[in-house]
């Protein structure tokens, strides 16, 4: 925990319930949208710029992509306890609805009636989620090959259909290739040995 | 529950948990071939029925596993499945966000950040359009898509307005 981050101090109840109302906010989908809406928006802790690089780590770990967004802010703010903290945030209400659900449906074999509900919401979620691409885009978008990058694993991934290890051996080379720092930087090169 | 079943709860989601890469939803099949055809806990309709209802309710939707968890040995095999689909794949992630965070600063570290921020951008593009396909959007919510869409980009009003408003458009048969 002592790496010398200036990490804000969080209390572990604060984290819990951050990440219990991300989670309680996101019903009918955008937990993305919300988690970046929470912990970038409103409580600042994290730049952008990392919430993205975090959420992408996320996706190519194993493990549901929100559940593991929440260990890593958890134990970037906290470290084990903060990470464990975070989870069983994100998830304790989630699942004591579920087994209400659960017992509902195997009791009557069906569940209340929500289908038409969720049609709304479902809706605003898919806007929720364009909308923090636009977000976030407007900050990192800055240039032509940022653009081709972003428009090139948008066409695979939506468009082609291509599983997310074969995207990213075909993007992240070009990536890393486009985004390495050519000359010493003067801000923060200066501190590397 | 007997401890045969505990355990093949155990194995079943320990395993599943390691072999997600990618998102919950890429071990689907391996869950449903085995609570179903393998344990026998349930049928295949009533797994169906479980995922739309993970689906649908809040939360991360691999909290199939916790419905799967529950038919197959009540309240205690509903935690038992959640912690084992959880814990695993936790503790890779947990290892590996330590150490990409204790190297920020380094070139490789500034190049993956800067670099694939527009990667992830498309990804999230990508996530929603695919949402909108997969869920089979009416010309009407589709409507709402974009409106809500300009509101939340031009406006910082709070998206749980929306979402309430929305999902009363859903109950009143408008979307």
């Amino acid at each position: 925990m002592n790496r010398g981050d200036p990490s804000p101090d969080v209390s572990l109840a604060r984290l819990a319930a951050t990440f219990c109302q991300v989670a309680l906010a996101s019903f009918g989908g955008g937990l993305s949208a919300w988690s970046r809406k929470v912990v970038v928006e409103d409580r600042g802790w994290m730049t952008d710029e990392e919430f993205l690089s975090a959420m992408t780590l996320c996706r190519v770990l194993p493990g549901a992509n929100q559940v593991n967004l929440a260990i890593y802010v958890g134990g970037k703010l906290r470290g084990v306890r903060g990470a464990v903290a975070a989870v069983v945030g994100l998830t304790a209400v989630p699942v004591l609805i579920v087994l209400v659900l659960g017992y509902l449906y195997f009791r009557n074999g069906s569940v209340p009636a929500t289908q038409s509900i969720l049609r709304g919401i479902t809706a605003v979620a898919v806007a929720m989620t364009f909308a923090m691409a636009y977000k976030t885009g407007a900050k990192a978008l800055r240039s032509v090959p940022a653009w081709a990058l972003c428009a090139a694993s948008f066409l695979l991934s939506a468009v082609f259909r291509v599983p997310l290890p074969v995207m990213l051996a075909i993007v992240a080379p070009v990536a890393l290739w486009w985004a390495w720092p050519a000359r010493p930087d003067t801000s923060r090169a200066s501190r590397l040995p | 529950m007997s401890l045969g079943t505990a355990l093949q709860i155990c194995l079943l989601f320990g395993t599943a948990s390691l072999l997600s890469v990618g998102g919950g939803n890429s071990v689907v099949p391996e869950i449903q071939l085995r609570a179903v055809g393998t344990y026998h806990w349930l049928s295949a309709v009533q797994f169906g029925d479980l995922f739309a209802i993970a689906q649908a309710a809040p939360g991360p939707s691999m909290l199939l596993v916790t419905l799967v968890g529950y038919k197959a040995a009540g309240v205690v095999g509903a935690l038992l499945a959640t912690i084992a689909m959880i814990l695993p794949a936790g503790v890779v992630v947990h290892l590996v966000a330590r150490f990409w965070q204790s190297s920020s600063g380094a070139h490789w570290h500034v190049a993956m950040e800067r670099g694939l921020a527009p990667v992830a951008i498309g990804l999230v593009a990508a996530s929603g359009a695919v949402i909108a396909r997969t869920t089979e959007h009416s010309p009407a919510q589709f409507a709402l898509t974009a409106a809500a869409t300009l509101v939340l980009c031009a406006t910082k009003l709070n998206p749980l307005f929306l979402v309430v408003a929305a999902g009363v458009a859903g109950w009143l048969g408008l979307v």
